[in-house]
């Protein structure tokens, strides 16, 4: 049976792993590499980059670190950030990244998705949407939340798919921080809504949260940063608690 | 020669193949030279992709006669493994025919909760005679894939999804892989350093 897969997201700003509370306050969680081989032999599922450098030095330096990830980890790895090219996208997949993840370009332009899709195949191209409730709808978000858009979650994500995404990253900006659990009901409508994989992100605060965005949520898979960085939830642990609650798990 | 080479071709980065190899202590070349992928100890033949172009491909650099020619250990991986069997439904491709079985779509009509592509970490159960280790029964690997080959007198492991099919088929000195032995953490090592012995 297919496994859900557990997803550790590591953000890198010049090198090193930061992880945003509520996207502001950045704290250090160490040596990106070493900590995507420590997850990875703990059992991860696949691995998370994202680039929140702005500068074109930052990028370079991004890019030096895709390779490292490449030669030393043995599990599938996303990379995204500031993606708004197939060009980029060659240089990331070149460098040994598996699949690129793009949020703001594709929803400045929507055709990335399709040029993606057509020059290296649906499954390098995951789509990762930021969102927050308001006024009774899910509305999307650019720059990490702080540009509202008028595109609604469901039918960008039904676009997206459309023009050839692999998967759905939402992250439910309500959520994000908290520590309170998933977006449930969201991830619910995206799933009945989708035919491809949907990834739930945001809120995460302990494995029965990871459970819920399974069972209640029927994510595919489940992504978290902090609770994983700094300890909180060991991933051996929380495999055996998710097959304890009879959710099909890799261990 | 105890070259260990990986045909390059137009399907996808062969990097994290070539990572892989590292981490086991393989220093593999890469090339598209008919000569060298001729005298190689062992040839590894990757891929993501469309299988139609892909094919295209290989006939017009005449890789797909090298292939076929091969008598050493040989070693496709994911479209890789779908191009070497007879037809493939993805573009209505002819494929090189060293595994007498067709490349089919998943059909998922009939249980549209299972996704296409199936992505993501399910187990093998290996049958008698399996080129692949014990100890990988009923383990994970790792998957990306829309299409499959059915069961068949060469089926080497055995995944379920949608429906039983080949996780792995081996013929005489060809062996192949749906699965990214290559992404598929300690397993895709232990299946590598197998073949690498062969």
């Amino acid at each position: 049976m297919l496994a859900k897969r557990i997803i550790p997201c590591l953000d890198v700003k010049d090198g090193m792993t930061v992880k945003g509370v509520n996207f502001v306050n950045l704290r250090s969680a160490g040596d990106p590499v070493e900590l995507g081989r420590r997850y990875s032999e703990e059992g991860a599922d696949e691995l998370v980059y994202l680039d929140i450098t702005a500068s074109v030095e930052g990028r370079k330096t991004f890019i030096g670190l895709v390779r490292r990830v490449a030669e030393t980890v043995s599990i599938p790895f996303t990379v995204g950030g500031g993606i708004g090219s197939v060009a980029d996208v060659d240089t990331l997949l070149g460098n040994g990244a598996d699949k690129v993840s793009v949020n703001s370009a594709a929803i400045r332009r929507p055709e990335l998705i399709d040029e993606i899709a057509g020059r290296f195949g649906n499954q390098v191209c995951v789509v990762a949407i930021d969102a927050r409730f308001t006024a009774g709808q899910w509305v999307c978000y650019l720059k990490g939340g702080r540009e509202r858009t008028d595109r609604t979650l469901l039918e960008w994500a039904h676009e997206a798919q459309e023009r050839g995404a692999g998967e759905i990253l939402f992250t439910s900006m309500d959520h994000d921080g908290t520590r309170n659990g998933y977006a449930c009901d969201a991830l619910a409508e995206l799933h009945n809504r989708l035919q491809i994989p949907v990834i739930a992100s945001g809120g995460c605060g302990s494995m029965g949260h990871i459970a819920d965005a399974f069972t209640i949520g029927k994510a595919d898979a489940a992504l978290a940063a902090s609770v994983f960085h700094f300890g909180e939830i060991r991933i051996p642990a929380l495999k055996q608690y998710l097959g304890a609650c009879g959710l099909p798990v890799r261990i | 020669m105890d070259e260990t080479v990986i045909i390059k071709y137009n399907a996808g980065n062969v990097f994290s193949v070539v990572c892989a190899l590292q981490r086991i202590g393989v220093e593999a070349v890469v090339t598209d030279d008919v000569e060298r992928i001729r005298r190689a100890r062992r040839v590894i033949f990757p891929g993501v992709g469309e299988a139609s172009s892909a094919m295209a491909y290989l006939r017009e650099h005449r890789l797909d006669a090298v292939i076929k020619s091969l008598q050493c250990p040989v070693l496709g991986i994911c479209i890789g493994m779908q191009l070497l069997c007879s037809h493939s439904q993805e573009g209505d491709t002819e494929c090189l025919g060293i595994f007498d079985v067709p490349v089919l779509r998943f059909d998922n009509s009939a249980c549209p909760d299972m996704k296409i592509p199936q992505m993501g970490w399910n187990t093998i159960s290996l049958p008698q005679g399996s080129f692949i280790p014990r100890e990988c029964d009923g383990r994970y690997v790792y998957y990306v894939h829309s299409y499959y080959a059915p069961l068949c007198d060469h089926t080497a492991a055995v995944t379920d999804y949608i429906t039983p099919y080949s996780a792995a088929l081996q013929k005489d000195n060809f062996h192949a892989t749906q699965f990214h032995p290559e992404k598929s953490g300690d397993m895709g090592e232990i299946i590598l350093k197998k073949f690498i012995e062969l």
